[in-house]
């Protein structure tokens, strides 16, 4: 599975659920996938999905899903051990782990290679660290929900993408409204 | 009372409840005083531009954020700044220290201190120059400013501030 048909098949999943989702693609396809006021889209700033999340998590008590990449968790490598040593229940980092720069066209990724993030985020001190294949996806990621334990869900797929408009919404009015849906 | 504790005190009088630090050994005795206070969520960041992230998520789910850090973090986080604090208009009080100005005893530093006021500048960032002590009586009508308007606001304490280097 690719990237965009996974997030097809989690969408029911995230619906009710806080999302952080990151730059380029993964938030132009979650946003034609589903648009949801508590879906917080990232136009910018590559990497910091993982930690906007967590910073969202620490402070309130709705659970938090954080969509990332295994090339943006790159980029920001030392998020990982923030999050083990500022263990929030209700946080969940999702890697969506293609092993490539998808937005970019595809470019291969260290993770695609011989560095595994399941590894390095247990390593970095990270509890509960699950890897997984795109297809059995749903289950792991209801049942982290459901387990109120911070989790690092590593989700193995196939690297590749779809034609997909970008995102025209206002920033403003993506975190005005995504700050709403926070505090209903 | 000392300056470390006036500053966080201002801090907490402000609602700041989840403050970012990377360190910085004029700034050691404020993150001693943010780790102390109870009315703080102080969470250590690796890098200043994961530091931002925290407190934009932070102050999305109701928390008044704050970072604190060095001056050389300005090169490390402009894109973030831009794209994240200002493009979102979100407010974020940076307590800087700013190295490389008068009574600087690493040469390296001054590299990053001339570009400092240039670089905020050009990004349009309210940057307030705190030199003497008594500068610090600003910092509350500071934090009010940035958390009225929702933009990152500098805040640069230099070495004279914090009474120079000691013995260096």
């Amino acid at each position: 599975m690719i990237r965009s048909e996974i997030l097809r098949e989690i969408a029911p999943i995230l619906r009710d659920q806080l999302v952080v989702c990151n730059i380029g693609l993964p938030s132009q396809e979650l946003h034609m996938i589903d648009d949801q006021p508590t879906n917080f889209y990232m136009l910018g700033t590559m990497g910091l999905s993982s930690s906007i999340g967590l910073g969202l998590a620490l402070a309130q008590d709705k659970t938090v899903i954080s969509i990332d990449g295994d090339g943006s968790v790159l980029t920001n490598l030392g998020t990982l051990p923030t999050i083990a040593n500022n263990v929030a229940d209700n946080y969940i980092l999702l890697i969506i782990d293609n092993g490539s720069y998808g937005s970019t066209g595809d470019q291969p990724t260290y993770a695609g290679k011989k560095t595994s993030l399941t590894a390095v985020a247990k390593a970095c001190g990270c509890d509960n660290v699950i890897e997984v294949q795109d297809k059995d996806l749903g289950p792991v990621l209801q049942g982290a929900i459901d387990g109120k334990k911070q989790t690092v869900i590593v989700c193995k797929c196939d690297s590749g993408n779809i034609k997909l408009p970008v995102i025209t919404m206002d920033p403003v009015v993506i975190r005005d409204r995504f700050m709403k849906a926070v505090a209903s | 009372m000392s300056i470390d504790k006036r500053i966080v005190d201002d801090l907490v009088a402000n609602d700041v409840s989840f403050v970012t630090t990377v360190p910085c050994k004029q700034l050691a005795g404020v993150i001693e005083e943010v780790e102390a206070r109870p009315e703080i969520f102080h969470i250590p960041s690796n890098k200043e531009d994961e530091g931002m992230g925290l407190c934009a998520g932070a102050w999305m789910g109701g928390k008044r954020p704050a970072i604190i850090m060095q001056n050389t973090a300005i090169g490390v986080t402009i894109n973030t700044l831009a794209t994240l604090t200002q493009y979102y208009r979100m407010p974020l009080p940076m307590i800087i220290s700013y190295r490389g100005e008068l009574r600087e005893p690493v040469a390296c530093q001054v590299e990053m201190a001339v570009h400092t006021k240039a670089l905020l500048n050009q990004l349009n960032i309210p940057t307030y120059h705190f030199h003497k002590e008594s500068d610090a009586d600003e910092l509350d009508a500071i934090l009010k400013y940035t958390f009225m308007c929702n933009k990152p606001v500098a805040i640069l304490t230099d070495a004279s501030f914090w009474g120079g280097y000691g013995d260096q």
